[in-house]
């Protein structure tokens, strides 16, 4: 679909985007550049497609009227079910997109960048349902600080490398995965996990998301009668979910779409992730984009307690809608996600993701008014934080 | 005619040498250019250090590392080579990555260089494309050539695009890999240096990316105008005893026949 929002041919989204890399990806990226749309537009690609995300995923997944966390706020609460996705969140949605595209150009071997594992796991699923080799890159510090998810890729087949340069997280992963790359342009196809990096990807993989909006559109006039909600809400990190529960909507301008950045301890506390409201204009993994950097360029090391949203740049589509003003972007603390984890758990029996409870502040942050409508993405399930949350509500 | 051109109508088979600003020390870039150019370096590439380094391995990535906890930033590099033309005077090019130059600002970056005596600059993720319709203008005005990197997979029409719209030299990267991967030359990579040579390119060529001796020096100079050693030299920084005479004895072994 053709919006303003969108990428336009050069592969910009306004003043954003674009392919920053190096001479040794450029015909890679090329390569990918010229061929992605005319695979995903093929009737054989989108039939597997969507065969997939049915008997495999498990979707549609639900829309589900949240009736307390309604009465409670005073207004109409329904979430998107991507926790029920298989692996446990919606990354699935991108990786089954991205191999079949990896597998119809004909390649051998599979990279990945992941911080909390959930890409990381969701990639090294698909290579075990292809048979095709996959390598994850994780921060030697997320290794350590995310076990499970580690064995869970070692168990699908997965070599899981360390990334021991920077701060050891997902920045760092990034890098090694795009050196790794570099080293092997021939055989290997790059999943990037979120819509980040250089043109293609955003565009590839938001049309991978684009599923979740999809579905919304329509049950949401299933369940209600009417065309729009009032709002539709998500976390951001690089972005991934919120381009997704974003992209039928962009043109819909009677609907807000709003996005919640991840301010770790505070906006000014130096600990944080909240890239749109501290960021300005860079080039990170091959995108120009808001991102967090000191005054000589160089990039911030972010802070979350949510691995998935510790990134210190965002999708060039999403500082698109920050500049057009077409999406509103709000932040949480570390404490405000928490606190709104442990009350959805309790008046909905939903146990979320770190990362989608952030996107809940949208309830106490933005006057919504009883009669409006509101659909909350909720991106993940909280299996993969249970430490988290052991710890912090002393269970 | 600017120095690199010079150099080139001048000499054979260039040795050029890479390293990080601000490493090992803070206020070793200048003192290292000195020792290189009198022990006969052609040309100096000096890096950028960048949080992000993205092409390249472990090597320069832990030197940069390092540079910027020395207190290095492109701020504190133009201060140290304020008065580097009163001290050398063989071509100097920067290398680093472009969103420290993008955020120093283009004009003001390119401004700078016109005026401390850098005569070129190779930013590899800076896309050719861009430059052409954002940036070469900026640099022409300054007198600053833009040094582009051709790898085994770019094509022909476009390895002849750059050399057109250049006027330094082409970087042609010897394999794929990031900096310091790999040692030794495959017959595939020479089959890839005749096929750039036979272009017959108006601008000299110096291979880069894991040449790291005298035997792969002398190798890469039958096939190229020079090479740039890299990694190797980094490494070199690194080691124990006095800097100048570690780096005269390195490229002294290196240049004599």
């Amino acid at each position: 679909m053709s919006s303003k929002y969108n990428v336009d041919e050069q592969g910009m989204y306004g003043r954003f985007g674009g392919a920053w890399i190096p001479e040794m990806l450029q015909p890679n990226i090329d390569n990918l550049k010229n061929v992605y749309l005319d695979i995903i537009n093929t009737e054989e690609f989108q039939k597997e497609y969507l065969e997939l995300l049915k008997d495999y995923v498990g979707r549609p997944t639900p829309l589900y009227y949240a009736k307390r966390l309604s009465e409670k706020y005073n207004t109409h609460v329904y979430l998107k079910r991507e926790d029920l996705n298989h692996t446990g969140a919606h990354k699935i949605n991108n990786t089954i997109g991205q191999i079949l595209v990896a597998r119809k150009m004909g390649k051998k071997r599979i990279i990945a960048e992941t911080g909390a594992g959930q890409h990381g796991v969701a990639t090294a699923t698909v290579c075990a349902l292809m048979g095709l080799k996959c390598v994850v890159y994780m921060g030697a510090l997320d290794i350590e600080r995310q076990a499970p998810n580690v064995a869970r890729m070692k168990m699908l087949g997965a070599e899981v490398k360390a990334a021991t340069s920077g701060n050891q997280t997902l920045k760092d992963a990034t890098n090694e995965a795009l050196r790794d790359w570099i080293c092997n342009p021939e055989d290997t196809f790059y999943i990037i996990g979120s819509v980040v990096g250089p043109h293609p990807y955003p565009d590839m993989v938001a049309r991978f998301q684009s599923i979740i909006s999809k579905e919304i559109k329509v049950q949401f006039k299933e369940k209600t009668g009417s065309e729009y909600p009032d709002y539709v809400v998500a976390c951001v990190g690089g972005g991934s979910n919120a381009a997704g529960t974003f992209y039928h909507f962009l043109d819909d301008e009677q609907v807000k779409l709003v996005a919640v950045e991840a301010s770790g301890l505070g906006i000014n506390s130096g600990e944080t992730a909240a890239t749109i409201a501290l960021g300005d204009v860079g080039i990170i993994h091959g995108s120009k984009t808001f991102l967090m950097q000191d005054e000589d360029g160089q990039i911030v090391e972010p802070y979350s307690i949510s691995a998935g949203l510790d990134y210190p740049g965002i999708g060039p589509q999403h500082a698109h809608l920050k500049d057009t003003d077409r999406a509103i972007f709000l932040d949480a603390t570390d404490q405000e996600a928490l606190d709104f984890a442990l009350e959805i758990t309790r008046l909905e029996g939903i146990i979320p993701a770190m990362e989608s409870a952030h996107a809940f502040v949208v309830l106490t942050k933005l006057n919504i008014a009883p009669n409006q409508s509101v659909v909350i993405t909720m991106s993940g399930r909280g299996d993969k934080d249970m430490s988290t949350y052991m710890k912090r509500f002393n269970l | 005619m600017n120095r690199i051109q010079q150099l080139f109508q001048n000499k054979k088979d260039i040795l050029s040498i890479y390293f990080t600003a601000g490493y090992p020390n803070l206020g070793d870039t200048v003192p290292v250019l000195e020792s290189l150019e009198e022990a006969g370096v052609g040309i100096v590439e000096i890096g950028i250090p960048f949080s992000d380094p993205l092409a390249d391995g472990p090597t320069i990535q832990h030197s940069g590392q390092t540079a910027l906890k020395n207190g290095m930033s492109l701020k504190v590099l133009f201060e140290q080579l304020s008065d580097v033309r009163k001290k050398v005077k063989m071509p100097l090019v920067l290398m680093g990555y472009i969103n420290n130059v993008h955020k120093y600002g283009i004009e003001a970056f390119a401004k700078k260089c016109g005026e401390v005596g850098i005569d070129g600059v190779i930013l590899p993720d800076l896309p050719f494309q861009e430059y052409l319709n954002h940036y070469k203008e900026t640099f022409d005005k300054h007198s600053v050539s833009n040094i582009f990197l051709i790898t085994p997979q770019t094509p022909d029409k476009r390895i002849k695009l750059i050399d057109e719209n250049t006027n330094g030299f082409i970087y042609m990267v010897s394999s794929a890999a990031v900096t310091g991967a790999k040692t030794g030359i495959s017959d595939e990579q020479l089959a890839y240096f005749d096929r750039v040579k036979k272009l017959n390119l108006k601008n000299p060529v110096l291979i880069g990316f894991g040449i790291s001796d005298k035997a792969s020096y002398q190798e890469t100079c039958k096939y190229a105008d020079g090479a740039i050693i890299g990694s190797a030299f980094v490494k070199l920084l690194a080691q124990p005893g006095d800097l100048n005479t570690n780096i005269t004895t390195f490229v002294k072994n290196i240049l004599e026949s």
